[in-house]
């Protein structure tokens, strides 16, 4: 696998997100309370809501527009709701987040 | 006989020595720049708080080393090494090697900061340290900067000392290398319980002094902390120097390979001077078994290396955390978490694979051990995974039913841990007759104080009266916890609960970190109720808030600046056209609130067009907010032939005061200069009519989902008098009501005869009016312009932009 540094780890807040954007859409980057990072699509399934713009809480995230929660490690949509979103692999190393280089050549969401 | 040479006599060549004179065949020679022998370097803090003296923690002294026939070089740094010759040059003299062992430990980082080379700053590595530290004397004022292990240790041991003591941290909690929050939020509250100071995220900007000597420690926001000592532990840098120039590879540590050699094959290195395979090290436990590898290196044996778990202890009486393994979330890993609110116990496991990877404890650290264990076997444990957390002893039993643990307390179980009422009495209270809650905490006071075994003691309840007990129907917050609104903020007053992690921690949340539900809700508590004390979080706010704009069904924003009291002026329509030409805005909006709306402006945009509308004067209209949105007027005695008081001045004087402040939902205010009340201002939650007399204040109005006209609150006589009863309505309706709940349904469940009780007592009313000014201190102040500003605006722009980059 191949990895692409998108940025220091201090740019994103704890228990926050921000975009990234690519040829094929954006992608969402999370920062869990325990400082591991995670790298889903920015797109809800639901009504495409931005979730970089979401509460995060746990391994969670809230989409803003109607609250649907996706577990960032499964993508999948919570409780009643019915929905999945693509997740990226992603980690850091030395401060800076790396993302699979595989997101520049992927499907459109 | 060779020669070996070895540099530092720390805690890895003590245990180096030990093995290479039991094997034999070496002349050593042992330089160490301190001027002792090997101590104990770990029982310092012990010899500091005088639980031990420096004789006791010896481990290898002169005695030691003569029976040996170890040459000893104390007190005497080595200034080179020459490879080609094969030899070390001490400061008395130079001696040849067959082999050399580099054991130099690290050396104590200190921040450059201004001061930092006065008299009376120093580290927290050896003796001298330490000594300098227990000489401080009763009532000095000492400041450590830094809340890692040795910080702390270097402050428990000086306050045990009778010294005032203050830590400077800087992140969020303390030991973050080795807590989580939770564990951290608990640890600072047992040292400031002891009567340290603690102050996290606080940076340091300047150490101030006098005559050459420390006065004090400066932080950033201008704080200045006076001092008589200040000591720096904020980490450890691998000693590499003496390495380096004499040209061994090295990276942030001596590179060495698993047998311990260095790039050059009769160099060895141990200790904290090295790095191995990436990783460096600042615990003794490997270093022990590198000084054997090493060992078995220079006898011609093999050996390797392996670099294993590691567990970490705070060596502070009476603080007991363990932490062990890797405890960050991550992908495919599980928590299971502990807390028991009124022992103080907080516990975390982190699994990955049905293996326990991470383990932090704090309060009760009994089971560490048996974790560590788990850790470092890699033990399955998906057969005991339900009560794991539960330690050693509950493994092999079945699943637990709560109710029936509960039947099976023994009598004299402690339920509350706040009152000291065991189960015993409980029981005999409800057999007595005390069939619900609020009768059970009446006669026994169990669950009266912090309520956080209200849910055992209904469960004693259900138990003891079978299907007679019905649980009550209060709505907790969220599915995080079974405590409501109103107990929560209760208790956050009561409790002094000043952080997130206070909340979770002691009023037993039962996720890490709260849900979308009741993070914003507690937010708002929190600063609400401590707005010097809380630090706000934009993380546990909806994203309107946090973007200071509306988010809209297509992901773009609306901008709605200010129009105080609904006046404008040409200036402020120009720069608003301006704005909407510049970034291309679709719509531009009259709001039912008298001011003007650019609707569909791109996130990315948002800080520009907001420094374009700051230059033109205005402020953000807070459109978004749970807070202060408009207060709408009408044109009163300026124009109006039927005017009796100026309801535009007294709407602008009101939106000025009142403006930035967050309320627990959307707060809007009108006035009107007549009961013909062209403004609306009887649905409004608070609502000003004007009349020849005076003001007539009504509150509580609504035209949103629910239709609702104002309730008198009172009549007064002059606009400051008008002010006055609507801030401190505000501040009560701050202090007291749930999260999203606008002020005629709170008053809906006080009722109206309270809040006027309270806001009549002059004197309740004056400490609402300045809470409120204390709040507004902190709080009134334009989002938009603090975000227009660079560092802030970059954070509106993607992370990255790899829309150009090729695909693989
Ligand atoms: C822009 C505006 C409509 C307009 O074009 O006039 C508006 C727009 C929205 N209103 Fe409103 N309300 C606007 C005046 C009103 C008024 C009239 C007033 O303030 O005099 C009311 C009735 C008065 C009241 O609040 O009691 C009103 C009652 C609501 C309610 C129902 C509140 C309630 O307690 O029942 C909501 C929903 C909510 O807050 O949960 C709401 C929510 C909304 C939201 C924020 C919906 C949302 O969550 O996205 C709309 C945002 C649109 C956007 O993206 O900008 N809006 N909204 C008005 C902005 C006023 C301003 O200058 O700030
Ligand atoms: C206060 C304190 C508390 C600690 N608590 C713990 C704990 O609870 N648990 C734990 O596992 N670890 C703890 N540690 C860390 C532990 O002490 C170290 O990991 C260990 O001492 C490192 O051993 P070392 O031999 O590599 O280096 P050191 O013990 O530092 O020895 C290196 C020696 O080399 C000498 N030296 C350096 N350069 C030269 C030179 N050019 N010439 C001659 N001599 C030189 C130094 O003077 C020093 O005496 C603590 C450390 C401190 C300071
Ligand atoms: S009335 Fe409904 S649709 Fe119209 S602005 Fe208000 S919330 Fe939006
Ligand atoms: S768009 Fe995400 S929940 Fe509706």
């Amino acid at each position: 696998m191949s990895w692409i540094d998108i940025g220091a780890i201090e740019d994103i807040p704890l228990r926050g997100s921000r975009k990234v954007k690519t040829k094929e859409g954006c992608i969402a980057v999370f920062r869990t309370a325990e400082d591991t990072v995670f790298a889903t699509s920015n797109v809800c399934p639901h009504k495409g809501g931005p979730l970089n713009e979401g509460i995060v809480h746990g391994n969670k995230v809230t989409c803003p527009l109607h609250n649907w929660v996706f577990d960032l490690e499964t993508g999948e949509a919570q409780g009643a709701d019915e929905g999945r979103i693509q997740t990226y692999a992603a980690r850091v190393e030395n401060g800076r987040i790396l993302i699979d280089a595989s997101v520049l050549g992927r499907q459109a969401a | 006989m060779k020669n070996l040479v070895i540099i530092g006599a720390g805690m890895a060549a003590g245990r180096l020595v030990e093995h290479v004179s039991e094997a034999g065949g070496w002349s050593i020679t042992l330089f160490n720049a301190e001027p002792r022998g090997t101590y104990n370097r770990i029982m310092l803090s012990p010899v500091l708080s005088g639980e031990k003296t420096y004789e006791e923690i010896v481990t290898h002294d002169d005695a030691f080393y003569e029976e040996h026939g170890v040459t000893c070089r104390f007190g005497e740094r080595v200034i080179s090494i020459d490879r080609t010759a094969k030899t070390v040059t001490g400061e008395n003299g130079t001696v040849p090697y067959d082999k050399l062992v580099i054991a130099t430990g690290s050396d104590p980082f200190m921040i450059p900061l201004p001061g930092h080379d006065l008299d009376g700053v120093i580290a927290y590595r050896d003796l001298e340290d330490t000594e300098t530290m227990m000489g401080l004397g009763e009532g000095h004022k000492a400041v450590v900067i830094g809340g890692g292990l040795l910080g702390l240790e270097a402050a428990a041991g000086m306050h045990a000392r009778g010294v005032d003591v203050t830590v400077v941290h800087l992140m969020g909690h303390l030991m973050e290398r080795q807590l989580d929050e939770a564990a951290g939020y608990l640890l600072r509250k047992e040292l400031v319980g002891r009567g340290m100071k603690v102050l996290c995220s606080s940076n340091s900007k300047e150490i101030l002094g006098e005559n050459g000597k420390v006065k004090a420690l400066m932080l950033d926001n201008g704080t200045e902390l006076p001092c008589d000592l200040l000591v720096m532990a904020v980490g450890i840098r691998p000693s590499v120097k003496l390495a380096q120039e004499a040209g061994l590879a090295t990276g942030k540590g001596i590179h060495v390979d698993g047998q311990m050699i260095t790039s050059d094959e009769d160099v060895l290195a141990i200790g904290e001077c090295i790095e191995f395979d990436g990783a460096l090290f600042g615990l003794v436990a490997p270093l022990y078994d590198q000084a054997k590898v090493a060992a078995a290196t220079l006898a011609g044996d093999e050996a390797t290396f392996v670099n294993r778990e590691t567990a970490t202890k705070l060596k502070v009486t009476g603080c007991d955390l363990f932490s062990a393994g890797d405890f960050a979330d991550g992908e495919d890993r599980e928590d299971i978490v502990f807390r028991d609110p009124s022992r103080g116990v907080y516990k975390r496991l982190v699994l990955q694979d049905d293996k326990l990877i991470g383990a932090v404890m704090y309060g009760d650290t009994a089971d560490g051990g048996w974790f560590h264990g788990l850790i470092k076997d890699k033990t399955d444990i998906s057969e005991m995974r339900d009560t794991l957390i539960f330690g050693p002893a509950f493994q092999g039993g079945g699943a637990l039913d709560p109710m029936a643990a509960v039947a099976a307390l023994p009598a004299d179980a402690e339920i509350c841990g706040c009152n000291g009422i065991c189960k015993g009495r409980i029981v005999e209270a409800i057999e007595g007759g005390a069939t619900d809650l609020g009768a059970v905490q009446a006669e026994t006071k169990a669950s009266s104080s912090c309520g956080t075994c209200t849910g055992l003691v209904e469960q004693l309840l259900a138990v003891t009266l079978g299907d007679e007990f019905e649980l009550p129907t209060a709505k907790p917050v969220c599915g995080c916890t079974d405590l409501t609104h109103e107990d929560v903020r209760r208790l956050i007053k009561s409790s002094e609960l000043q952080s997130q992690e206070a909340v979770w921690q002691e009023l037993g949340w039962k996720t890490r970190n709260g849900c979308h539900v009741c993070r914003p809700a507690i937010n708002y508590y929190l600063l609400a109720d401590w707005p010097v004390e809380y630090q706000d979080d934009p993380q546990s706010r909806f994203v309107n808030e946090r973007k200071h704009a509306n988010i809209q069904k297509d992901g773009t924003f609306s901008v709605v600046p200010r129009m105080w009291g609904g006046i404008t002026t040409p200036d402020e329509l120009r720069a608003i056209a301006d704005a909407a030409d510049k970034y291309n805005v679709p719509t531009v909006k009259v709001t039912g609130g008298q001011r003007i709306d650019l609707l569909g402006v791109k996130g990315e945009d948002l800080p520009a067009i907001w420094d374009d509308l700051t230059k033109a004067g205005m402020v953000s209209g807070h459109a978004y907010a749970k807070g202060l949105r408009t207060v709408k007027t009408c044109v009163g005695t300026d124009h109006c032939r039927f005017g009796t008081q100026d309801s535009t001045g007294l709407g602008i004087l009101l939106e000025k005061k009142l403006w930035g402040s967050w309320t627990p939902h959307k707060v809007k205010l009108a006035v009107s200069g007549c009961p013909r009340n062209c403004a609306e201002a009887t649905c409004k939650d608070v609502g000003i009519v004007c009349v020849d007399s005076g003001y007539e204040v009504g509150v509580g109005g609504a035209a949103g989902m629910d239709v609702k006209e104002t309730e008198p609150l009172v009549k007064v006589a002059t606009e400051e008098e008008a002010i006055e009863w609507t801030v401190a309505f505000i501040q009560i309706y701050r202090e007291n009501a749930k999260y999203l709940d606008r002020p005629y349904k709170w008053i809906a469940k006080v009722g109206l005869d309270w809040v006027q009780e309270q806001l009549s007592d002059d004197a309740e009313r004056a400490r609402l009016v300045a809470a409120f000014e204390l709040s507004q201190s902190i709080y009134q102040k334009d989002p938009w312009a603090e975000r227009a500003k660079e560092d802030e605006a970059r954070k509106f722009a993607p992370l990255a932009d790899l829309s150009l980059e090729a695909a693989e």
